[in-house]
């Protein structure tokens, strides 16, 4: 299986020179990490590019970096794309960091992949990750005229409205949320080797 | 002749061939699909937003209601991933478990697929054929987890218990006098391996049965051959996989192609269609619950003569034997750390797939040291194939939009997340 790795990761190289941010093999698994401007051609050659043939796009999401680790440095916004390749029996990670937080714009795949359709209408719902290109970039997820994006890290997890009949207006209406945020669990990060030792 | 219209037709949500929430917005042209718009989300829960707020092992009864006709399927998917984190060992009893569990699965999905599919294109009897086999799987969901469907039954680490040497009974009631519980008995005296081996024993009749019903059926045919037709290369595009890819005629499966759980020990062939239309995919989904049978006999004949531990002993991962923590300390120890805090899963993220008897199921997790999930990205195969609905269904009659959506084998709890 590492043998396989090896092959696609220089193939990888020599195909995509100078385009290549970082390249790693962790878990069996390789990431490709480009720059925004040149995703568009990566991906292209990634489809085109007979000896990579990744036909499938398997999945692609937003990811939100801003409280990675409490101390993320970089951009927020990330699409991470997988791949497959039918053919060649391998897997590929793509990720790229939108250039501009406020307004996070990246090119779509559409064009090189029909399946991305969903799956950048899902990323531009719940991370307002907007697509430069998709022919028809609405909601998908989330309810008709809702507002924000879930999935971004300072969105709280009860929302901010919260829908009820209304016996006098005879109809359903919004209002502020009225549970309390709860956290069972503290998120916890310890540093490496936390609990190894015995006193 | 009158004069034919364009109507814009609203298809669900409640729509019951709509199989859950559906709702599909359809241009028409007279009876002719020029547009197919469906509307999702009207099951969206947040799970992908509830897990990062919890520990890692509690996000595993999440798995169950994604896709809830397969559930330990999706939560194989999740256990498979953080282990690849964690870089944890499961025992080789336990694999052979979860193979044979998967496979349970896929029966249990197929056979409700194959039920409603015939029930939306008007064969009311099969899902009285295919729920009487579904029920005794059931049993066997309910014997290894004490659960009927919402299981939990993987765990990081392997399972959560070896199987039981006793199956439930059933008992007296009002409804059932003594000699039809000793005769709803019978095949329960045993352990669940001796149930499913009869089990396993009697599936090929019921399945000649469905076949009988259905494949050389004259309506079937004329409701299935030809419909939803979908070429190798743009199945591909879509991102088609499972049964919808293989009945375009393209040789894939994850369980030959990148084995994972004990699947490249044991032996099946992998049907695949020709046509591509909604007929080839039943034939292939037919085919496969014959295959899951044979994989089935194969794990029981296994597990039989190789007891085992069925969880790793990383007790860092997971949790100790009740009996051990009361008499050491340091088993005391990792029970109320795993229990308070939860695993710490060491940085990095992970995409672990399984064949899921929709297709591929895939969990992308990324983690920065906590004891929870910084990201899960649920990568669900009815999303891609709703997906392509529109270009399935364009150039169809109203009807056939029924036979695309029971073909799809949709089910919204995956879809909407």
């Amino acid at each position: 299986m590492s043998a396989k790795l090896q092959e696609l990761k220089q193939r990888l190289e020599s195909r995509l020179s100078g385009r290549i941010q970082s390249l790693t093999l962790a878990l069996g698994e390789i990431s490709l990490e480009v720059a925004a401007a040149d995703y568009e051609s990566v991906m292209r050659d990634l489809l085109a590019a007979p000896e990579l043939d990744f036909a499938q796009l398997i999945d692609l999401c937003g990811v939100d970096y801003s409280t990675y680790k409490e101390d993320w440095t970089g951009r927020r916004f990330a699409v991470v794309a997988h791949l497959l390749s039918l053919a060649r029996n391998w897997r590929l990670r793509v990720r790229t960091f939108a250039e501009n937080d406020d307004f996070p714009l990246l090119p779509s795949v559409t064009p090189l992949w029909a399946s991305a359709n969903w799956y950048e209408r899902e990323a531009f719902d719940l991370f307002g990750i907007v697509f430069e290109g998709h022919e028809d970039l609405r909601r998908l997820l989330t309810d008709y005229g809702f507002v924000g994006h879930p999935l971004r890290k300072d969105f709280p997890l009860s929302g901010h409205v919260e829908m009820r009949y209304d016996e006098k207006e005879g109809r359903v209406v919004y209002q502020p949320v009225t549970i309390e945020p709860r956290e069972n669990t503290p998120r916890v990060r310890r540093e490496p080797g936390y609990g190894e030792t015995h006193g | 002749m009158g004069e034919i219209r364009n109507h814009t037709l609203n298809f669900g949500p409640q729509h019951p061939a709509a199989h859950g929430v559906l709702r599909l917005v359809l241009e028409m042209d007279g009876e002719v699909i020029e547009r197919a718009d469906p509307h999702i989300g009207l099951l969206h829960r947040g799970t992908e937003k509830l897990i990062e707020t919890r520990s890692w092992a509690q996000s595993v009864p999440y798995m169950d209601r994604l896709d809830y006709v397969s559930m330990m399927c999706n939560e194989h998917a999740y256990c498979l991933a953080v282990e690849k984190l964690l870089g944890v060992e499961v025992p080789e009893r336990a694999r052979y478990i979860r193979t044979m569990m998967d496979e349970v699965t896929r029966l249990l999905n197929h056979l409700l697929w194959v039920g409603c599919h015939g029930l939306d294109v008007g064969a009311m009897t099969m899902t009285l054929y295919t729920f009487r086999e579904r029920e005794d799987l059931m049993d066997v969901y309910e014997a290894v987890s004490g659960a009927r469907m919402h299981a939990a039954y993987y765990r990081p680490g392997g399972v959560c218990r070896d199987l039981p040497d006793r199956m439930p009974q059933y008992e007296v009631s009002p409804w059932k006098n003594a000699a039809q519980v000793k005769r709803f008995n019978e095949n329960r005296q045993g352990s669940l391996l001796d149930f499913l081996e009869d089990f396993t024993e009697r599936f090929p009749k019921h399945h000649a049965e469905y076949h009988t019903l259905l494949t050389d059926n004259r309506i079937w045919k004329q409701r299935l051959v030809n419909i939803g037709v979908v070429s190798p290369e743009r199945a591909k595009q879509l991102g088609f996989t499972g049964a919808m890819l293989r009945g375009s005629g393209v040789e894939w499966d994850l369980r030959k192609k990148q084995p994972y759980a004990a699947y490249d020990k044991v032996e099946f062939d992998i049907p695949v269609g020709a046509a591509g239309d909604c007929y080839d995919r039943y034939l292939v989904r037919m085919e496969e619950m014959l295959q899951s049978n044979r994989i089935i006999r194969q794990c029981i004949d296994w597990l039989r003569v190789h007891p085992g531990p069925v969880m790793s002993d990383n007790h860092k991962v997971t949790p100790p034997p009740k009996a051990e923590m009361k008499s050491n300390m340091e088993s005391l120890i990792h029970h109320f750390k795993l229990f308070s805090e939860g695993i710490h899963v060491p940085e990095g993220e992970a995409y672990a797939a399984i064949e899921h008897p929709k297709g591929e199921f895939g969990i992308y997790a990324i983690s920065d040291g906590a004891n929870k999930p910084y990201r899960v990205k649920i990568r669900a195969p009815g999303f891609a194939h709703l997906a392509a609905m529109d270009e399935m269904a364009r150039g169809h009659m109203l009807a056939d939009v029924v036979t695309i959506i029971g073909s799809q084998d949709i089910v919204f709890g995956e879809i909407d997340r």
